[in-house]
């Protein structure tokens, strides 16, 4: 199983975490400090895998941001490079050319990606096209629940004037 | 405006703190957000709660403390909206995990969104509880989840088998109740739905047998029937990935298909068509497509045997070996470690591919290439191998050189063909990178060394060799001065040449000159510098005519700082001058050192520091610590009342006492040592003869040993007393003493401290077989008389004790006098569990207390 899943730039800032195994708050700063450490300092001609407290880590950068999951060692370490894609390309489809900002502002809209592609740190679909529809459908819930609350919220302002 | 909103949206706070240019101002920010969103809390604010919670958990991503917004999202979950409803689950999953107590409170919420008209939130519900219920809230809600895998809409489904992962994970008590839905769900044709439930399938046949036995019967021909459809899928835009169709749902049927036929005959049999398929037909130039057959090999490698495909599968290996690629290098080797037990001869084909990895650039591609070039390691390549990794360790890093110094030390040892190449390999090593090299390993080459006694010329001059060109690597320098003390004659006389030998020629001062710069070198640690003492003593010996130069190096150390050089020096130099008659008996040649029980010892021994102490440990009568070098090489250098040791190498240490112990079998050394206690055991080198009439050596050598606290606590693993007991009683784990009554019952000592022992003797009425009566006797073993002398016992459950009152309640010193004290205890579980007894022994020394508290555990069996 996937253990976590750490998004770190090159600077070091944490902009995505995610925990499928029980870290008290104390453990993940040391894992992230360390985890930073390690990954930011390979260099870039050697493998995607690195060893880490028993554990193995898989990464891969895409322009300034480390996308890091941490697997157990019977887990298939190609196959999670391929879910850090899937993920990202995801990323891309629903943001339109994703870019370090995006995830930056709309953090929590990532997070709804995330969740669609990985529950209890176990992968949950391969069609992408599937997860976009389903997170247009939660948009659009929202945006429906929106407008009732800003027309009723007209409609008492009206009346209440 | 509504006064209870902080007045930022999300997105201004969080162009703010990217505006802050120190931490300072961030913090500044961050403090006024926080008390913004507290106060909305308290106040109890509707409307800006969804907007409050994402800033706080932006403001809990940057690693500001965020308790006071859990019950927040409490609130959300309860809303009825939608919108507020899923940022509340984010909230919970993120600012909370399974630990927290808060997460009880939640258990209503979620119930209520699983049983909700709208699929949606049935999802959300569905994924906060699969990420983060405790468990608890798994039990409770299970029955819903169960419920939830056969819902109408596939990804409802999905998202529920996914939940059932973590709740069987968390409760595997409740895997039973998965079984039958999930057989359904291997049947589906929707991937996510596959997916997840193979997934599903497989953590099922993990955590129970029960269903393991089941899916086997029922779903491996089903599954093998998926496999194939998939892989004959035509393109599908949908699913495809660098050609291959949902290469995800590939690995995982593969992955099930690996636990459903491990140990199955039928059940492998079923599979081999389709990964022979698998194998052959999927491309690997693309990441995707090398996952897959990674994930086959490894399937391949667990199943039971079939011989084609096990070679397809090294073959695959094999190709992934010489790929340029990293990855895919990396985790061939670490399934070729996995080959080897299936196949080792295939793996040793690539030996030479291996050997390069080991030099590759990238570290973790060269650990896991060490470790597998260790594994290949047998008597017909070790030759070989060595040298290309000895040649590596010239060039490699310093991080690294540890990691193949260790390794390759490990190898040279267990397969050296022949005595010369051991120590070659070991010289060169040593070279190159002794201060890698631990102690055990140069302690061993020492004693090898001892006992290759043809070698000991070209040995020592290969030595003073090596010493010319680097004098930097510590360990070197150690074995170095100790061979040139030991054998120093044969290097000056160029004794013993080998044909492979250079001839050279080596002044009696020459000697001196070498073993004299490792003492003033000033990177020589204590231990360098006090075996170079020791070996100037023995070389002015050897070399008559360089006395007096000797005598002037060994003094130089009279007035050192460090106590262990001041009195070598010394003592040393009292000899040197005024016991010329006995030095040359002193530092006679070295016995050979037993190999044999050496390596034993040292295979038995607990790690690296015990070793060493294992050294020290072994205390002279006198009390003196010495920081061994070579382990029990130093004893002889001290004692000066050593006769000429004896040339029966084992009981050297029963010379060295020069103490009359009972008559030491042989037994002593060349019966297979136990653990740890051992090198106590030879010291005391006692047969059979019962330890209570122990010559008057041994207590003191117990009790000085006993000072040693490290030093013991690491031999016996549990400083218990009864280990103590052990030693006592010679080698044999449960050695009869000669019973004093009774026939039957052998009597023990039950307890012994350096302060005090107790012995046991037992006797039965012949027509009560459980019930036993002990007669307990206490003596004292200090100097000290002992006062309100009390003694108390408890016993497990199945046993009844009853203590009779004890003799009298001074002890006197020394053991001038005994308390006995009787017991009887009743076994009724006779036969099936011998007895155990707890004790606690309180007494008074001078007027203060002491307490000493311990475990019998060494009863006679039948009792």
């Amino acid at each position: 199983m996937i253990h976590f899943v750490l998004l770190i730039s090159r600077q070091g800032k944490v902009r995505l975490t995610k925990w499928y195994s029980p870290y008290s708050q104390k453990e993940r700063s040391k894992v992230i400090r360390e985890l930073s450490g390690i990954v930011l300092n390979r260099g870039p001609k050697l493998c995607n895998f690195v060893e880490w407290r028993g554990h193995r880590v898989v990464y891969r950068r895409y322009a300034g941001l480390y996308f890091c999951m941490c697997i157990d060692e019977a887990d298939n370490e190609l196959e999670v490079l391929d879910i850090i894609h899937h993920f990202v390309e995801i990323l891309d489809r629903y943001f339109g050319s994703v870019c370090e900002l995006d995830l930056i502002f709309n953090f929590h809209k990532a997070y709804y990606i995330l969740d669609e592609v990985l529950i209890a740190g176990e992968f949950q679909e391969s069609s992408k096209r599937t997860i976009i529809r389903l997170l247009s459908t939660h948009d659009s819930m929202v945006e429906m629940a929106k407008e009732e609350a800003t027309s009723i919220g007209n409609m008492i302002a009206q009346v209440t004037k | 405006m509504n006064p209870f909103s902080s007045g930022t949206r999300l997105r201004d706070m969080i162009r703010a703190i990217r505006a802050c240019k120190t931490a300072a101002e961030e913090r500044a920010v961050v403090r006024k957000e926080c008390a913004a969103i507290r106060a909305a809390i308290n106040e109890n604010d509707q409307d800006y709660r969804h907007r409050n919670l994402a800033k706080l958990m932006f403001i809990h991503m940057l690693g500001y403390p965020t308790h006071f917004g859990q019950m927040e999202c409490l609130k959300l979950i309860a809303s009825p909206g939608f919108p507020e409803k899923r940022i509340g689950y984010l909230g919970l999953m993120l600012l909370l995990d399974e630990r927290q107590e808060v997460l009880m409170l939640v258990t209503n919420s979620v119930k209520q969104d699983l049983n909700h008209t709208n699929q949606y939130i049935v999802g959300l519900a569905l994924c906060a509880l699969g990420n983060i219920c405790s468990a608890e809230m798994a039990r409770d809600l299970a029955p819903e989840v169960e419920r939830l895998l056969q819902f109408r809409d596939p990804n409802i489904r999905k998202k529920a088998a996914l939940c059932s992962i973590r709740i069987i994970k968390k409760v595997p008590d409740l895997a039973e109740n998965f079984i039958n839905p999930v057989a359904a769900l291997l049947k589906e044709k929707h991937h996510g739905v596959l997916i997840t439930g193979i997934q599903l399938c497989t953590d099922l046949c993990k955590v129970s047998p029960e269903a393991l036995e089941y899916f086997r019967k029922k779903c491996t021909d089903g599954l093998v029937r998926t496999l194939r459809d998939l892989v004959n899928s035509p393109y599908a835009p949908e699913y495809d990935i660098a050609g291959i169709t949902d290469p995800f749902l590939h690995i995982r049927l593969l992955k099930l298909l690996r636990v459903l036929g491990q140990g199955d005959a039928d059940a492998s049999d079923a599979m081999n068509d389709i990964l022979a398929q698998v194998a052959t037909k999927t491309e690997s130039n693309k990441n995707a497509g090398n996952a897959i057959l990674y994930e086959c090999v490894e399937t391949i490698m667990s199943i039971e045997d079939n011989g084609g495909l096990r070679v397809l599968a090294i073959n695959i290996l094999g190709r992934f070996l010489s790929n340029r690629d990293n990855n895919i290098r990396y985790v061939a080797l670490n399934m070729l470690m996995r080959a080897i037990t299936v196949d080792a001869q295939a793996v040793q084909r690539h030996r030479a591919t291996i050997l390069e990895c080991v030099k590759d650039s990238d570290a973790s591609i060269r650990k896991r290439a060490l470790e597998l070039v260790y594994l290949l390691v047998n008597e017909s390549n070790v030759k070989p191998l060595t040298k290309e990794l000895v040649d590596y360790l010239e060039v490699s890093d310093q991080d690294f050189k540890g990691d193949l110094t260790a390794k390759i030390c490990s190898i040279i040892e267990k397969f050296s063909p022949e005595k010369i190449w051991y120590i070659d390999q070991m010289l060169k090593v040593l070279t190159e990178a002794g201060n890698f090299v631990k102690d055990e390993v140069w302690h061993a080459l020492v004693v090898v060394i001892s006992n290759a006694s043809d070698l000991h010329g070209y040995t020592v001059r290969a030595l003073f060799r090596a010493l010319q060109t680097t004098a930097e690597q510590e360990s070197l320098v150690r074995v170095a001065v100790w061979c040139i003390g030991e054998y120093g004659d044969l290097l000056v006389n160029n004794a013993g040449m080998l044909n492979v030998e250079d001839p050279i020629t080596v002044t009696e001062s020459d000697a001196v000159d070498v073993v004299e710069s490792a003492i003033k070198r000033h990177a020589s640690d204590l231990t360098t510098k006090s075996m170079a003492l020791i070996a100037l003593l023995k070389l002015s010996s050897r070399f008559p005519s360089c006395s007096g130069r000797i005598k002037d190096i060994v003094v130089q150390h009279k007035g050192s700082l460090v106590l262990e050089l001041q009195q070598r020096s010394l003592e040393f130099n009292s000899i040197i001058e005024k016991h010329q008659n006995i030095r040359s008996a002193l530092v006679e040649r070295m016995p050979v050192l037993d190999e044999a029980s050496f390596g034993g010892r040292r295979a038995s021994s607990l790690p690296n520091t015990v070793s060493t102490s294992n050294g020290t440990a072994v205390k002279l009568p006198n009390g003196v610590a010495k920081s061994s070098a070579a382990p029990l090489v130093d004893l002889l250098d001290l004692s000066d009342d050593v006769p000429a040791p004896s040339s029966s190498g084992g009981d050297f240490l029963q010379d060295l006492l020069g103490v009359d112990l009972a008559p030491a079998t042989q037994s002593g050394t060349s019966q297979a040592p136990k653990a740890g206690t051992d090198v106590l055991l030879d010291l005391l080198s006692i047969g059979s003869n019962p330890a209570q009439d122990n010559s008057v050596s041994t207590p003191d050598i117990l009790s000085s040993a006993q000072d040693h606290k490290p030093a013991i606590a690491s031999l016996d693993v549990l400083a218990a007393p009864s280990n103590m007991m052990d030693l006592l009683d010679g080698f044999a784990p449960a050695p009869p003493k000669p019973a004093n009554n009774g026939p039957a019952y052998p009597s023990i000592v039950a307890f012994e401290s350096s302060s005090l022992r107790l012995t046991f003797n037992f006797s039965k009425q012949p027509g009560n077989p459980q019930t036993t009566t002990i007669s307990g006797t206490f003596t004292n073993l200090s100097s000290n008389v002992f006062t309100d002398f009390v003694f108390q016992a408890a016993v497990p459950k199945f046993l009844q004790l009853h203590l009779d009152p004890a003799s009298g309640n001074s002890l006197p010193a020394s053991g001038n006098g005994t308390i006995t004290q009787s017991l009887k205890v009743t076994n009724s579980q006779h036969g099936k569990k011998p007895l155990v007894m707890r004790l606690r022994i309180a007494y008074k020394v001078d007027g203060k207390d002491v307490l000493e508290e311990g475990q019998i555990n060494n009863f006679p069996r039948d009792l």
